[in-house]
C-alpha cells in the first residue's frame, strides 16, 4: 500500500478517545473499566468527548456501567455473528466505525483477545500500535513530570522543550522493553488513530459515577456484516472449570519460587497459609509454573500478571528482572531469602535474610496475634 | 502442502542487560539466540511434516549474522532457509516489519494448502503483533495464541488460549497461526541435520529481489516508513534501600519485621 493513499494523515480531522470495552459471555472485563476510566483522563486533557465501542450480541446492559467509569457515549453494535469473539468480524465492524468517526486515540486491554484484535486493525487502518503499555500522556508537562519521577533522565535528557515541539499533544505510550531493564516511550506523529493496547491491572478504576452512568448516551450505529465476513468459526468456548486466582484485584499477594524446592508441598502449603492470614492470594514466579507447583494463572511477571498490591511478598524467589517486572510497584514489599545478596532485596521495604522454612512459620503464627490484638 | 515459519533472532533478555549511557540496549554485549516462542512455531511445523511430509521454510528478516541461526533452524529438520535483509528495513517497527515480511512471504509463494506459524511474540519487544499484522497484509484469517494444533485435510483445528481457558477455533488453509510455548517441547539438533544444513537452500532477499512486490514500497519500510517512533527510551531508577533484618535468632527477626509492620499500619 502507498502512503498516498493513506486516509489518516490528516491528524486535524481525528477527535475523541476511544476504547474498545471487551466483553466475554455479556460480561464486561475489568481492563475495560480501567481504561474507560484512564481514557477519561486523557480526553479531558484533549478537551474532547470519551466513546467506548461495545460489540456483542444484546450487550446494551453493560452501558451504564462504562458510564459509570466515565463514557460520554458508548457505540453498541449487537449482531448474532458478534456472539463469540472472531478477529474477522471485530475488526470489520471496529474500522468501519474508525474510518466513519474519525477518532484520535483507540485503546484496547492488552489481554489475549485485544493483542489479536488491535494490531489486525493497526495494519488495516495503516496506523501505528503500541503494545502492552504501562503509562500514557498526552499533556507534555504531565509527561516531564512522569520522567521526573520515573526515569533516571536529567533536566538535559528529558528535554521538555523539544518534547513540546515535537510531540504536542500526541499519544505518548509507555512500556517497558526488552524485559524491564528499558522504558521505551512511542509515539504516532503522522497518522491517526494512534492505537494502544494496555496492560490489564495497571490503570485503576476511577469510583463509580452516578450521575455519568445516567447521562451515557448508547449510539447504535449502521453497520453491515455477513456470514462471508467471517473465515474463522469458534467451535467451543471452555471455562477454566478450576478457580482461577485473582492476583490482578487482590490486596495482599504472596509469591513462592524456586526457594520452595527442597519441599514443595510444605512451601505452597506455608505461602497459601501465610496469604490466608492476611486475606491475600498465592502467586508464584516463573520457576514455580515451569516446575509445575502451581498454575499459570499465579504467575507474576513479564510473561505473567503485573501486580500492584498493597503488600506483596516474595518467599524464596530470586528478584530476575522479569519478575520485578510485574510487582516493583507494590505499595510495600517484604521479601524472605536465606541469600542476603538476591536481586528482590534491591526493591524489597523490608527484607529478611534467613530460610523460609524457619521463617514462614514464625510469620503466620506473628502476624495472626497481631491482627487479633486488634 | 509447506509450512512457512517466522523466526526471529533476538537478544537473551534473561541474563545481564547491557543498557548504554543514553538509554538504549547496548546489543553488542548480548549473546544472541532463536525467540523462543519461534522453537515452538518451528516444532509445530515439523510435527506437521513428519505426519504429512509437507516442506518447512524457516523467514526471518534481520541482518546477515541471523545467518546462523537459520543453519540451526535447518539443523533442527527444516528444509529451507530465506533471509530478508537489507540496509533499508533496519529501524522497522511492527508495522514496517510485517511488510517486508508479507512480501517475502508471497515473493516466495503462498499456496491454497499452504499455513504461515509465528511465534506468538519476539523476547526483545514483546509486541505479538508481528503475527496479525502479517496475516491482515496477506489477507489471511488468523489464529493467534495457539496451545494445541490440528490439521486434516485442509482444515486446521486451534484451541486459542484465553486468560481463563481456551476457544476452539477452526479455519481452512491458506491461514496463520502463533504458537504459545505449551504447544510443544522442541526439539534439539540431530547430528545428521547438522551435517546436512550446510547443503540445505539458503536464500538472502534483499530490497532490490522485493521492490517489485505489490506489498512494498520504500515509503512504508525501514525508520522511515515505520508508523511509530520511539520518543525517548530511558531505565527506570533504583528504588532506595529498604530495611534488611538479619540475624541468628529468627523469633526475634520475625517479631522485629512484625513491629515495624504494625508501626506503618501494614497488618
Ligand atoms: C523472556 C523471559 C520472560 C520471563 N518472565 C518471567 C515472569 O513473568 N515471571 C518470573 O517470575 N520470571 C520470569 N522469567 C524468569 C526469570 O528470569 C527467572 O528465571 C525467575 O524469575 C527465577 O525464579 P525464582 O527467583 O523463583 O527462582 P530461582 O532463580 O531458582 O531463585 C530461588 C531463590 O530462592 C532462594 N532460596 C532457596 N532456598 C531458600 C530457602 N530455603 N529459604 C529462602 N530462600 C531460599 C535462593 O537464594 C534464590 O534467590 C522470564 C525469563 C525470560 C527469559
Ligand atoms: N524480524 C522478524 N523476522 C521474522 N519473523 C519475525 C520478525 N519479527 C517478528 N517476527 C515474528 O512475529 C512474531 C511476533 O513478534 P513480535 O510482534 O515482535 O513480538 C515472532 O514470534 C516471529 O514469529
Amino acid at each position: 500500500m502507498k502512503q498516498a493513499d493513506f486516509i489518516n494523515t490528516n491528524t486535524e480531522e481525528f477527535h475523541g478517545v476511544w476504547v474498545y470495552c471487551e466483553q466475554r459471555q455479556g460480561k464486561l472485563m475489568s481492563t475495560s473499566l480501567e481504561l474507560i476510566s484512564e481514557g477519561r483522563k486523557l480526553a479531558d486533557e484533549l478537551h474532547t468527548e470519551l466513546c467506548g465501542v461495545l460489540l456483542g450480541d444484546g450487550v446494551d446492559g453493560l452501558v451504564p456501567e462504562l458510564g459509570g467509569c466515565g463514557a460520554d457515549k458508548v457505540y453498541v453494535v449487537n449482531d448474532a455473528l458478534l456472539h463469540d469473539y472472531v478477529t474477522e468480524a471485530h475488526a470489520k465492524i471496529l474500522c468501519d466505525l474508525v474510518a466513519a468517526y474519525k477518532p484520535e486515540v483507540v485503546l484496547f486491554g492488552a489481554t489475549n483477545l485485544g493483542r489479536d484484535l488491535a494490531p489486525r486493525i493497526a495494519a488495516r487502518l495503516n496506523t501505528g500500535l503500541c503494545a502492552d503499555c504501562t503509562h500514557l500522556d498526552v499533556d507534555v508537562g504531565t509527561y516531564v513530570e512522569f520522567l521526573r519521577e520515573n526515569s533516571t533522565l536529567d533536566d538535559k535528557g528529558i528535554g521538555e522543550d523539544k518534547l513540546r515541539e515535537r510531540f504536542g499533544t500526541d499519544l505518548k505510550m509507555t512500556r517497558p522493553a526488552f524485559g524491564g531493564h528499558l522504558m521505551a516511550t512511542i509515539v504516532c506523529p503522522r497518522f491517526r488513530p494512534a492505537m494502544a493496547t494496555v496492560r490489564p491491572g495497571v490503570m485503576q478504576k476511577a469510583a463509580f459515577d452516578e450521575a455519568r452512568a445516567a447521562a451515557v448516551q448508547t449510539i447504535h450505529p449502521a453497520f453491515s456484516l455477513s456470514e462471508t465476513d467471517l473465515k474463522t468459526k469458534v467451535l467451543e468456548v471452555v471455562k477454566s472449570t478450576r478457580q482461577i486466582v485473582d492476583l490482578l484485584g487482590a490486596d495482599v499477594v504472596v509469591s513462592v519460587g524456586g526457594g520452595i524446592g527442597s519441599d514443595v508441598e510444605r512451601g505452597i502449603a506455608l505461602g497459601q497459609e501465610l496469604a490466608d492470614v492476611l486475606g491475600g492470594v498465592l502467586g508464584g514466579s516463573r520457576v514455580a509454573i515451569d516446575s509445575g507447583w502451581l498454575t499459570s494463572d499465579h504467575q507474576v511477571g513479564q510473561t505473567g500478571k503485573t501486580v500492584h498490591p498493597k503488600l506483596y511478598i516474595a518467599l524464596g524467589i530470586s528478584g530476575a528482572i522479569q519478575h520485578k517486572a510485574g510487582m516493583q510497584d507494590s505499595d510495600c514489599i517484604i521479601a524472605v531469602n536465606k541469600n542476603g545478596a538476591a536481586p528482590i532485596f534491591e526493591v524489597a521495604d523490608y527484607g529478611i535474610e534467613g530460610d523460609l522454612f524457619k521463617i514462614v512459620p514464625l510469620m503466620i503464627e506473628q502476624f495472626k496475634a497481631a491482627k487479633e490484638a486488634k | 502442502m509447506k509450512i512457512l515459519v517466522c523466526v526471529k533472532q533476538v537478544p537473551d533478555t534473561s541474563g545481564k542487560v547491557a543498557v548504554n549511557a543514553d538509554g538504549t540496549l547496548n546489543r553488542a554485549s548480548m549473546p544472541v539466540i532463536t525467540n523462543p516462542d519461534d522453537k515452538n512455531a518451528v516444532e509445530a511445523a515439523l510435527k506437521l511434516k513428519d505426519k504429512y511430509g509437507c516442506k518447512v521454510i524457516v523467514v526471518t528478516m534481520g541482518p546477515a549474522a541471523a545467518e546462523s541461526m537459520l543453519r540451526e533452524l535447518l539443523a533442527m529438520g527444516a528444509d529451507e532457509a530465506y533471509l530478508l535483509s537489507d540496509r533499508v528495513f533496519g529501524g522497522s517497527d511492527t508495522f514496517a516489519t510485517s511488510q517486508v515480511i508479507a512480501a517475502g512471504l508471497s515473493h516466495i509463494g503462498i499456496d491454497e494448502d499452504d499455513i504461515v506459524f509465528c511465534g506468538r511474540q519476539a523476547i526483545d519487544g514483546d509486541t505479538a503483533q508481528v503475527g496479525p499484522q502479517i496475516a491482515e497484509k496477506l489477507d489471511l484469517p488468523q489464529i493467534t495464541y495457539a496451545g494445541k494444533i490440528d490439521y486434516a485435510d485442509g482444515k486446521v483445528t486451534v484451541q486459542r488460549m484465553l486468560e481463563d481457558g481456551y476457544m476452539t477455533i477452526e479455519t481452512k488453509t491458506p491461514c496463520l497461526v502463533t504458537c504459545v510455548k505449551e504447544l510443544n517441547e522442541p526439539r534439539y539438533m540431530s547430528i545428521k541435520g547438522i551435517l546436512d544444513c550446510f547443503d540445505k537452500p539458503m536464500t538472502v532477499l534483499t530490497y532490490e529481489d522485493l521492490k517489485d512486490e505489490p506489498l512494498i514500497d520504500a515509503t512504508t519500510i525501514g525508520l522511515q516508513g515505520s508508523p511509530t517512533n520511539i520518543a525517548k527510551s530511558f531505565t527506570p531508577p533504583p528504588k532506595g534501600a529498604g530495611t534488611m533484618i538479619r540475624g541468628v535468632d529468627e523469633t526475634a527477626m520475625v517479631a522485629e519485621l512484625t513491629a515495624r509492620l504494625n508501626a506503618k499500619h501494614i497488618l
